[in-house]
């Protein structure tokens, strides 16, 4: 039996095995210390965190290394990615702290389910095979599920908690059957493998599209397109606010690498069949995103159907990448790229729009309704400032980062033709920009209701301030950014 | 001109406004005094930087000079490339000359957050250089689209009763415009094989549904700015509800930056389309110079009354650039930086009654020539410049727009000629109920005349004005070389 174990090679997957280490190590400390130093375990994760990021610096090659008999991926785009998302969770936890400690909700399960939630997406983003990014997935969902519910006492947070683990479910189950049928016509699991059938035409092609609408469907679920979005405000409105950063944030770069991986690595060959169906999506989810965040009052609420939105537009990028088969690499690059890059800047302005609303919340207030933000000008200006900027990014303003994702976007986008889709797009942003102005209105224009002064934690305040102004600057100066997404797609494709 | 060592020009222009009105905004409130010589301070190193923009300039030279070139986004080609011509140079030294008035109107005036008002308009006058000097596409976009914001704070923040709805109406209206522009752009870039060069499009051949459609686009992100008939419904209210400040840059600066457009945009880059849509653009002009100088006949209130009376005169200015002759342009031209003198005293002018009396409607004034003599001759020298009295500034660019008329068509001619009496007309109407006969009630009867700063700020432009109107030589001389190579190209078929 032993005789024919091979080890496999370990070292593509070291800052898996290390953060799992250190989610186990937590475990006993969370045990040992106190209810009084709570914080050495927050600082444990954060740290856990870095550590992994640092291993994924050093073990980055730029090349594709599979292992665990090809079921796992380390390439370049797994490395960004995972960059990305050790980044969201550690701001997640610093902006979340105060919150979080206030509510008695810092317990050690917190920290420990995040860990895991980040193991699930960094199994999500390096998945070669159908398997493995199922685990992942579930690992991620099932943490988050949890995390939804973890003021237990909370009615509305059991619901949202109970809704999303609901739908989540079900398109758990719609993803595994569209899986189920893409392997019963290709005859296997594994990504690469599934390319290779679809090019060279083995499999019936009526069985594989019919499997392709179910994979999307559960694509578009976890991303939160339209028709599948009706978790979001729900669950954005109902979890702890550190939770809908969350859960807005870090998981949005697995749910991009799962619509890389199963879409663009494993079906490109019926990239005509999904683009037109992402389309559809994207431009419903644009208009109904955009204009149901009118008709909010919570700002949770309107920041959900902003993501809608947003994740709408962030799939028109792509929508563009194959005119014609066989793939035009550069056409495709260009489009993948700047759905990447849409989905960083996104990532950026809501993780902030969030960090805000944390800042303005207290012991015994939630700072979740739009009249919380009125006459912000007055009691702080700068952070009034921050949100300014976030919000005129959000709304596609430049000078601000927000402006260049939708212009990366739309460009590709005009190039495969579509123009008329891309004015759409534009003239649904034209009605987002007016809740985003409604923001800025009521911090600017109107006097405050309550003069409490804001969340003192000095590293929220200086992370949320670096926050705000790198959605200012990395505007400004933009190409860095996007001459990394770009490299990183073109190592792939090419 | 790109290696001599004035090249850096154009970018202190643009950013010493901004960084300058960073640290203003550090300054803060609190140290008012500081903050306000800062300001100024600011504001007047901001116009100081742009003269040697035309002691320098070449009026024969038909490139572009000053020219900066440097790359900015390499993943789309674009450039930060920044140039002026005869027709956008004048437009920044009267962009910067009017931004050291604002800070000036402002001084003590602007109560509540001091520090936020002269950051906003130092912001704003950096963005707008950029949007003149800017020959990429992307470039001009982003600073279009950028100095929205700052506007819409100036009118939300310390804008009248009604100034929440003026601020988002102003905001929507030209967001609507600016979209479809960016698409037009986008466009462009394709068709050019991947360049965002405002110089290369101008070359780029383009067949005619294409051309028909790009026009389109831009017509509409132009027309709401300029503001044209019947997209110009913004105007009014954003002008009555932002204060005085924010409707001296409106007026003088920022209804230009639509006008521009056409000249840098549509013109150039689709001539076929913009001759074929010329009778449209002609009318649409004419209804805005009769029928809204009717509707300004018609105003109780001073500020909607000069607001019309501008978008009649902008309409001058579209009119003339339509009919593709030298007197029409060059006269729209001047009839632009006329405009920017003559509508800024305007508001000035209301400004410094509304800050005594706090009120705008004609009707609560009467007989202020009583009690603020120097301001009364004052505000008639500038009602005979917006009603065009030759000798002063707005004879000069009606006068050669109507002369460009008549040679285009003599009813044309003829139909245009009707603003010299409709501007008359409600101009010194207003006047007369404002300033002579009895004084009307004990508010005017208070009023002060005007004190020093108020003096020096309207005595400058009434210098303005009327050397402008005397000897308009030295404007015409240095657009000449630019107007006429815009027309030999726009001439030349694309097709």
């Amino acid at each position: 039996m032993l005789n024919n174990f091979v080890m496999p090679d370990l070292y593509p997957a070291a800052p898996e095995l290390f953060l799992v280490t250190m989610a186990m190590v937590l475990i006993f400390v969370d045990l040992a210390v106190g209810e009084a130093r709570r914080w050495v375990v927050g600082a444990l994760t954060v740290a856990s965190l870095v550590g992994a990021a640092v291993i994924t610096v050093l073990t980055a090659d730029g090349q594709t290394t599979l292992t665990f008999s090809n079921l796992f991926a380390d390439d370049a785009l797994a490395d960004f990615l995972k960059l990305l998302t050790y980044l969201s969770v550690i701001m997640v936890i610093i902006y979340g702290r105060g919150y979080l400690a206030e509510r008695g909700l810092d317990k050690g399960e917190y920290y420990l389910l995040v860990l895991f939630a980040t193991l699930g997406m960094m199994v999500m983003i390096s998945a070669a095979s159908f398997v493995t990014l199922y685990l992942g997935l579930e690992l991620l969902s099932l943490s988050l599920y949890a995390l939804v519910a973890i003021d237990r006492d909370s009615v509305r947070a059991t619901e949202a908690a109970m809704k999303y683990f609901v739908l989540g479910s079900m398109a758990s189950g719609l993803l595994l059957y569209g899986m189920s049928m893409l392997y019963g016509a290709t005859g296997t699991l594994e990504i690469s493998g599934v390319a290779q059938a679809v090019n060279q035409m083995q499999a019936p092609k009526a069985i594989m599209v019919f499997g392709l609408v179910f994979t999307v469907a559960g694509i578009a679920f976890k991303l939160g397109l339209a028709p599948f979005h009706m978790w979001i405000p729900d669950v954005y409105h109902g979890a702890p606010t550190p939770i809908t950063l969350l859960i807005g944030s870090a998981p949005k770069f697995a749910a991009f690498a799962m619509t890389m991986r199963l879409l663009v690595y494993g079906l490109l060959g019926l990239a005509i069949e999904w683009q037109k169906m992402l389309l559809i999506m994207a431009i419903v989810s644009i208009g109904l995103g955009n204009l149901a965040a009118v008709a909010q009052t919570n700002i949770k609420r309107m920041l959900a159907y902003s993501a809608i939105s947003h994740m709408g537009f962030m799939v028109l990028g792509l929508t563009s990448g194959v005119l014609g088969l066989p793939a035009n690499p550069y056409v495709a690059v260009s489009a993948y790229s700047s759905a990447l890059y849409y989905m960083f800047a996104y990532v950026l302005m809501s993780m902030g729009a969030f960090g805000m609303i944390l800042l303005l919340s207290r012991k015994d207030h939630e700072a979740e309704n739009l009249d919380d933000f009125k006459g912000l000008n007055q009691r702080s200006p700068w952070f009034a400032a921050v949100m300014l900027i976030l919000m005129f990014s959000m709304a596609g303003i430049p000078f601000f980062i927000g402006f260049f994702a939708k212009f990366s976007v739309l460009l590709p986008l005009i190039f495969a033709g579509h123009t008329a889709i891309a004015v759409t797009a534009v003239m649904f942003s034209l009605v987002g920009a007016f809740y985003y102005l409604r923001v800025v209105k009521l911090m600017y224009f109107d006097a405050p209701d309550d003069n409490s002064p804001l969340r003192h934690n000095i590293d929220m305040r200086v992370l949320l301030s670096i926050n705000g102004v790198a959605v200012a600057l990395l505007g400004i100066f933009p190409d860095p950014v996007m001459l990394l997404c770009h490299d990183v797609m073109s190592s792939l494709i090419g | 001109m790109s290696s001599s060592p004035t090249s850096q020009l154009l970018s202190l222009a643009i950013w010493l406004p901004i960084l300058g009105a960073v640290a203003v905004l550090w300054l803060g409130s609190q140290r008012r005094v500081v903050m306000r010589w800062a300001a100024l301070a600011v504001a007047i190193a901001g116009f100081v930087v742009t003269l040697p923009l035309f002691i320098g300039f070449d009026n024969h030279e038909v490139a572009m000079q000053f020219v900066e070139h440097a790359p900015w986004i390499s993943r789309f080609n674009i450039f930060y490339h920044l140039g002026v011509d005869g027709i956008s140079m004048p437009l920044i030294l009267l962009n910067s000359f009017i931004t050291v008035l604002v800070i000036l109107a402002g001084w003590d005036v602007i109560e509540q957050k001091q520090a936020q008002y002269m950051g906003a308009f130092l912001i704003m006058s950096g963005l707008m250089n950029g949007i003149f000097s800017a020959l990429d596409g992307v470039l001009f976009y982003v600073f279009f689209e950028a100095s929205l914001i700052p506007m819409y704070l100036i009118i939300g923040v310390w804008g009248g009763p009604n100034r929440v709805y003026a601020a988002l109406k102003f905001f929507l209206y030209t967001l609507l415009g600016s979209l479809l522009m960016l698409v037009a752009l986008i466009w462009l870039f394709l068709e050019s094989g991947g360049s965002f060069n405002i110089l290369d499009w101008h070359q780029l051949p383009l067949g005619m549904p294409a051309q028909g459609l790009i026009f389109i686009a831009f017509l509409l992100s132009f027309a709401v700015k300029v503001p044209m008939w019947p997209v110009h419904t913004w105007l009014p209210d954003a002008h009555v509800e932002a204060p005085t400040g924010g409707s001296v840059v409106l007026a003088a600066i920022a209804l230009k930056l639509g006008a521009y457009g056409f000249l840098r945009f549509s013109l150039p880059i689709v001539p076929d389309a913009s001759h074929a849509m010329a009778p449209f653009m002609i009318t649409l002009s004419l209804i805005a110079v009769i029928y809204i100088g009717f509707v300004a006949l018609a105003q109780s209130d001073m500020k909607k009354l000069v607001a019309y009376s501008s978008i009649s005169h902008m309409g001058f200015v579209t009119l003339g650039f339509f009919m593709f002759n030298t007197l029409g342009i060059e006269g729209a031209l001047m009839q632009m930086i006329s405009h920017g003198f003559v509508s800024g005293a305007m508001f000035l002018c209301i400004g410094v009654m509304y800050d005594r009396v706090h009120s705008r409607q004609i009707a609560d004034y009467g007989g202020v020539v009583n009690s603020m003599p120097k301001f009364a001759a004052f505000f008639l020298l500038f009602s005979m410049a917006n009603a065009g009295l030759p000798a002063t500034s707005g004879f000069v660019g009606e006068f050669m727009v109507i002369l460009g008329a008549v040679k285009f068509n003599f009813w044309v001619g003829f139909a245009a000629a009707t603003t010299l009496i409709m501007g008359a007309a409600y101009t010194l109407w207003m006047y007369k109920r404002v300033a002579f006969g009895e004084i009307g009630n004990h508010h005017v009867a208070e009023m002060q005349d005007l004190n020093s700063r108020e003096f020096l700020i309207l005595g400058i432009l009434a210098a303005a004005v009327l050397a402008m109107g005397i000897y308009p030589f030295p404007f015409t001389e240095v657009m000449h070389t630019s107007v006429e190579n815009l027309l030999n190209h726009v001439a030349q078929t694309k097709l």
